[in-house]
């Protein structure tokens, strides 16, 4: 999701009676519901799983600025443009939500910020493919805030404090953000044959990356399971996706869209809808850097970042200044 | 000229101000120094095109021909916006915007609270709505002029750099012509030359905090306001128009 395959150090879940005391006692605080907060006790190995997950989250919501960020300046309406404006704003929001939560584990926004320059850090790989229609701002709304929500909501009540609170923030935000999405695609919908088709298209180029996005199959999801044991992860990959299978193929009959899978099916008898073979050597081909997109959202944010050096430099040499004058003032 | 002819050009002015340099903002987005700029930048552009959607709203109920805010921001030529031509200009760097929004907001604040007082309701209430939002702006921009100006030396260079570059836009919003005149008349409208002593005298209290040098009195270019602009303004309507353009017709 926007946290992807976030590496927890484990090669299998250990059984309580394999665990130090220490972390057997943390296990079953955990299991008993109680929150971490960030002064607690905590095994490093739960600190730095989280330290990942959050700031990946956190990245995620910022590179994700980006494919909707390139179509602020060619809204088709002023009302259009300014709910675009108001919901980019929001996602630099969450990433700062995100980032102080992860904070409260010892490690800087800076660090954060320059192990993604570096390469070190991932963000979902959702924002590595291309915004090239305006219905393709509908779909990101639409398809990718929908399936965040769905993995989101549980996090509210996930077992590190500062991250279920930041969650419940970012949650009511990502809710207007799913139904702004579904709105442009509804007035698409409605429209000539050529936003018929502009819908149509940009929905086939993102219906397969937005269904992986949960992550890979539980069967080969090692990470999962003991992120759920943590429980900063409280449903499996393929429970979410179906959720998001179940929400969104009604929604897109309803939009008179042809979902671009030829397998996909009604289940009579699970009551849920079934989809084709995913792609994953894709999935993986994206997170690993060859996405359409991953050099140039790379690109533009080490960008934003070192031609804005110089005015970070001259905020702090002027607080500094600040400080001296107001230290003269007093003496 | 007559008088609602007149209105209808003043209101284009404000409102196409308002929206050339809200779009100018928006290219902004995701890319500034920090988040948190990125985020301010960010609600500067939507105020601003609050701003515009009511004086444009306005604009076209005013001139009765049946165009909406939409109908005026997607479908003028460059000949037909009267944004000053300081709002048309492009972004820069970091203080090259800060400059433009420092000069346009310490005109703006003290011409929305000129409107306030506007013998049009309409006018009057629009201006009210926008005072409070253009205080916050001018209240950010100047602590940025300051910040940047008495920051570092590279910082310093840049800010006076970008003073001083647009300082020849800023002489258009005080001149007054036809339009002007009868709306300064009929009390809808002020007259735009007393707002330049106040104008002055605020711009160089914060150059002076940021030791930054006020410009020389030099030549100042016009002809936004009355439709004739910089070559920037085409590239940014062709941008911002690009979809009513090319789908005519569509509601969306």
């Amino acid at each position: 999701m926007y946290a992807q395959l976030v590496d927890t150090g484990a090669k299998r879940v250990q059984s309580l009676e394999e665990l130090s005391p220490e972390d057997r006692a943390f296990q079953e605080r955990i299991d008993a519901g109680v929150k971490i907060e960030a002064k607690d006790p905590m095994p490093e190995s739960y600190r730095r799983t989280l330290v990942r997950q959050i700031s990946q989250h956190a990245h995620s919501e910022i590179v994700g600025m980006l494919p909707e960020g390139n179509w602020i300046t060619r809204a088709p309406t002023l009302k259009r443009k300014a709910i675009l404006l108001a919901k980019v704003q929001d996602e630099g929001g969450h990433g700062l939500y995100l980032y102080s939560a992860a904070e409260t584990l010892g490690v800087s926004r800076d660090q954060m910020i320059a192990d993604l320059h570096a390469g070190k850090a991932k963000y979902s790989s959702i924002f590595n493919y291309p915004t090239l229609s305006w219905a393709d701002v509908g779909c990101i709304g639409w398809l990718v805030d929908g399936a965040a929500i769905i993995n989101q909501i549980p996090l509210c009540r996930c077992s590190y404090g500062p991250y279920a609170r930041a969650m419940v923030r970012v949650c009511k935000e990502e809710s207007f953000h799913q139904r702004q999405g579904y709105d442009i695609m509804l007035a698409l919908a409605r429209g000539t044959a050529e936003q018929k088709a502009m819908a149509q298209e940009a929905f086939n180029r993102w219906w397969w990356p937005a269904l992986a996005m949960q992550g890979p199959p539980d069967k080969d999801s090692v990470h999962s399971a003991q992120s759920m044991a943590w429980k900063i992860k409280l449903f499996s990959n393929d429970e979410l996706r179906q959720k998001w299978l179940d929400q969104t193929v009604p929604q897109a009959h309803y939009l008179g869209l042809t979902v671009p899978d030829p397998d996909l099916a009604w289940n009579d008898e699970t009551g849920h809808w079934e989809h084709g073979p995913i792609d994953w050597d894709e999935f993986y081909r994206v997170i690993k850097g060859d996405g359409p997109c991953n050099r140039d959202r790379l690109r533009a944010r080490v960008k934003a970042w070192e031609d804005g050096a110089w005015v970070r430099e001259a905020a702090v040499a002027h607080a500094e200044k600040r400080a001296a004058r107001e230290r003269v003032k007093a003496a | 000229m007559g008088r609602q002819d007149a209105l209808f050009e003043y209101l284009l002015r404000l409102g196409d101000s308002a929206l050339v340099l809200a779009q100018r903002l928006g290219e902004w987005t995701g890319k500034a120094p920090i988040i948190e700029e990125d985020l301010a930048t960010a609600n500067t552009a939507l105020d601003l095109i609050g701003q515009a959607r009511m004086w444009l709203a306005y604009a076209g109920e005013v001139e009765g021909k049946g165009r909406d805010e939409d109908r005026l921001a997607f479908l003028r030529d460059a000949s037909d916006f009267r944004n000053v031509l300081l709002v048309e200009q492009p972004n820069g760097n970091f203080a090259d915007t800060i400059a433009r929004q420092f000069y346009f907001d310490a005109w703006n604040v003290r011409a929305l609270d000129a409107l306030r007082g506007s013998t049009d309701a309409r006018v009057a209430d629009i201006a009210g709505k926008s005072l409070k939002e253009a205080r916050y702006h001018f209240e950010r921009s100047a602590d940025w002029v300051v910040r940047l100006g008495d920051g570092t030396d590279e910082s310093r260079a840049k800010m006076q750099a970008a003073i001083d570059d647009l300082w020849t836009y800023t002489g258009e919003l005080f001149a007054a012509d036809e339009v002007d005149r009868i709306l300064a008349e009929s009390g809808v409208g002020f007259d735009p030359g007393s707002l330049h002593a106040p104008w002055m005298d605020a711009v160089k209290q914060v150059l002076d905090e940021a030791t930054l040098v006020a410009p020389a009195a030099g030549y100042m270019q016009r002809g936004g306001k009355q439709g004739v602009h910089t070559e920037n303004l085409g590239y940014l309507l062709a941008e911002m128009q690009f979809l009513q353009r090319a789908y005519p017709g569509g509601q969306w």
